[in-house]
């Protein structure tokens, strides 16, 4: 009776390893495939090996990226653009999720499904209308301009994650912080924020990712070379001759590399800063 | 306590400021453009024409209903609307039940007692950590038919190669696919979420009530899991619907011969290609109003507040 159940188990273990292993090598493969095609040198492009390690493999994409393209420029863009991102999402959205969480005011619910409803509409068709308003606040072809886009796209999500957050967080702690004579302000920046780390780390990383993938609207603002981010700077290997795929897996394992490093290190987070938030909202 | 009500006021009022600027003023104005004749003739001085578009919009809509009712489903199967109406459903159906069940299913793996379980959770975020153009043109590689991973390793066991971009079924499952991959990470990170934060106690009195794993997962598991599902279903089924760069992408905007398009790229071709400004300003309001309606009904059947 013992024998067998460990046998069942042992099945059991073995199922879970199979499925496991399975939804991995779907979520790797993609990521190998381009690791592969950045190794290929430029005569093997287009081959028909299934080598992960193309034959006569080769680190000459990674040369040219670092050395050839302006490749430090769009890093150096995407850094500025990105961090800029997290840096007012992280202050505009803890600061309204805040006013959403505890305030009591006529309208809220409408402003929460309004940031609901910014959602709705095909982004794409703002673009226009946004690029007419930026040519106004002469805010075109400008990394500013591009900030506020990706400030205003990210913000719904993150209002709503920090909302949800703070209302887990009892209401008394703050009003115990009052009582013992903090203003509002202090009452909020040192009791409440401390608290609400989690969903901190989740909009910082929300705004960054925007900031750092985004293509569209960066695509319609900018025009200049020297202003290039770095998935235009990787679009321009796409030219009418040919494309320079190893040079642009190359390029985008080196793009990958600094958010996938952000990930991992922040995973603890992600499950407690995006849950916790909803459990109780 | 009155200037404490009004300080949370302020609080709210940069983020509604940025809102109201970079996305209802453009919204608004799009309202405007939907009313006018502007496209590539009247490109400099577009007229105030009122509701023109959105009476071919209806019109569109109606057309097989004016025919007798046995020619109906052949009606509907030409009806250039209906086809991109009925390919934006399914596109958003497909993609939710397999980020759904692949995002819970992964979730519930990982939430056993595994070896490098750390590892496997790390390596299961790679979809959502990549930007995703760079997912979605690695994947065009992938489907390539000539030199396609896919069609390789399908050669290698010696099935024939799939005309990937050249039927209308294979191109609407390239993105799918594509996106299923891309987005059942987000769901996995919830769920795992979910998941740790429902007591233990709770399966152990099952477990002596002798409730089998299949009734645990139906009883306990799903009902504790719903207020974090519920509001990632209504987001994941906006941001779905109106995913814009995966199929513009993989199939290379629209291939073959625009048989691909959901409604938003659709729009987009429109706008950024045909410049039908008008047309594709009426175009996202009916867009718009669809996922209003959809919304509403999400909170109708789950009877309790998403927001």
């Amino acid at each position: 009776m013992k024998g067998r159940r460990r046998v069942a188990k042992a099945w059991e273990m073995v199922w879970v390893h199979a499925l496991v292993w399975l939804l991995v090598i779907f979520a790797v493969f993609p990521v190998l495939q381009v690791i592969g095609i950045s190794l290929r040198p430029g005569d093997q492009l287009y081959s028909t090996k299934l080598e992960l390690v193309p034959p006569h493999a080769t680190l000459d994409a990674y040369r040219i990226m670092l050395t050839e393209k302006p490749f430090f420029r769009w890093l150096g863009n995407s850094l500025l653009v990105s961090l800029s991102t997290a840096l007012v999402g992280v202050a505009l959205a803890s600061l309204g999720g805040f006013a959403l969480s505890r305030g009591r005011f006529a309208g809220r619910g409408a402003v929460l499904q309004g940031i609901l409803m910014t959602q709705m509409f095909p982004a794409t068709m703002l673009l226009l209308p946004l690029y007419l308003l930026m040519r106004k606040l002469h805010l075109v072809d400008t990394l500013a301009g591009v900030v506020v886009a990706y400030v205003a796209t990210a913000l719904p999500f993150c209002i709503w994650t920090m909302k949800g957050y703070y209302d887990t967080i009892p209401a008394a702690l703050n009003e115990a912080a009052l009582i013992d004579g903090c203003t509002p302000l202090s009452a909020f920046t040192r009791v409440t924020l401390p608290l609400s780390a989690p969903a901190l780390v989740i909009t910082a990383l929300f705004s960054f990712m925007t900031g750092w993938s985004e293509f569209m609207v960066a695509r319609v603002l900018l025009a200049s070379q020297d202003l290039m981010t770095l998935p235009l700077g990787l679009e321009s290997l796409f030219t009418t001759y040919q494309t320079e795929w190893a040079n642009y897996a190359a390029g985008s394992l080196l793009v990958c590399i600094p958010v996938v490093a952000l990930f991992l290190a922040l995973n603890r987070f992600l499950v407690s800063g995006l849950t916790l938030g909803s459990v109780k909202g | 306590m009155n200037g404490r009500r009004r300080l949370v006021l302020w609080f709210l009022l940069p983020s509604l400021l940025v809102l109201a600027g970079v996305v209802a003023y453009p919204f608004v104005f799009n309202l405007w453009i939907s009313l006018t004749d502007w496209n590539m003739f009247h490109f400099q001085h577009p007229q105030f024409q009122g509701l023109g578009h959105f009476a071919k919009i209806a019109r569109m809509i109606g057309e097989p209903f004016a025919r007798p009712l046995p020619e109906w489903p052949s009606a509907f199967a030409a009806n250039e609307f209906y086809r991109i109406f009925g390919k934006t459903f399914a596109w958003t159906a497909v993609n939710l039940v397999f980020h759904f069940t692949l995002g819970l299913g992964a979730a519930l793996l990982l939430n056993r007692k595994l070896p490098a379980r750390g590892l496997y959770r790390a390596l299961l975020i790679l979809p959502w950590a990549m930007p995703q153009y760079i997912s979605a043109l690695t994947w065009r590689g992938m489907f390539n038919t000539e030199y396609g991973v896919i069609n390789q390793l399908l050669a290698k066991v010696g099935a024939a190669p799939v005309p990937w971009f050249s039927s209308e079924f294979w191109a609407f499952l390239a993105p799918t696919i594509t996106n299923i991959w891309l987005g059942f990470p987000f769901i996995m990170v919830i769920a795992l979420g979910g998941l740790q934060s429902i007591p233990q106690e709770l399966y152990e009195a099952a477990r002596i009530d002798g409730a089998g794993p299949v009734r645990r997962f139906f009883s306990i598991t799903l009902p504790m899991l719903k207020p974090v599902l519920l509001p990632a279903l209504v987001l994941g089924t906006i941001w779905t619907f109106n995913n814009l760069n995966v199929i513009w992408l993989v199939t290379d905007q629209g291939l073959p011969a625009d048989k691909t398009h959901i409604l938003v790229t659709y729009v987009y071709k429109a706008a950024f290609f045909y410049y039908r400004y008008g047309y594709a300003a009426a175009f996202s309001v009916f867009i718009f109003l669809v996922l209003m309606f959809i919304v509403r009904g999400y909170d109708r059947v789950a009877r309790q507040e998403v927001y």
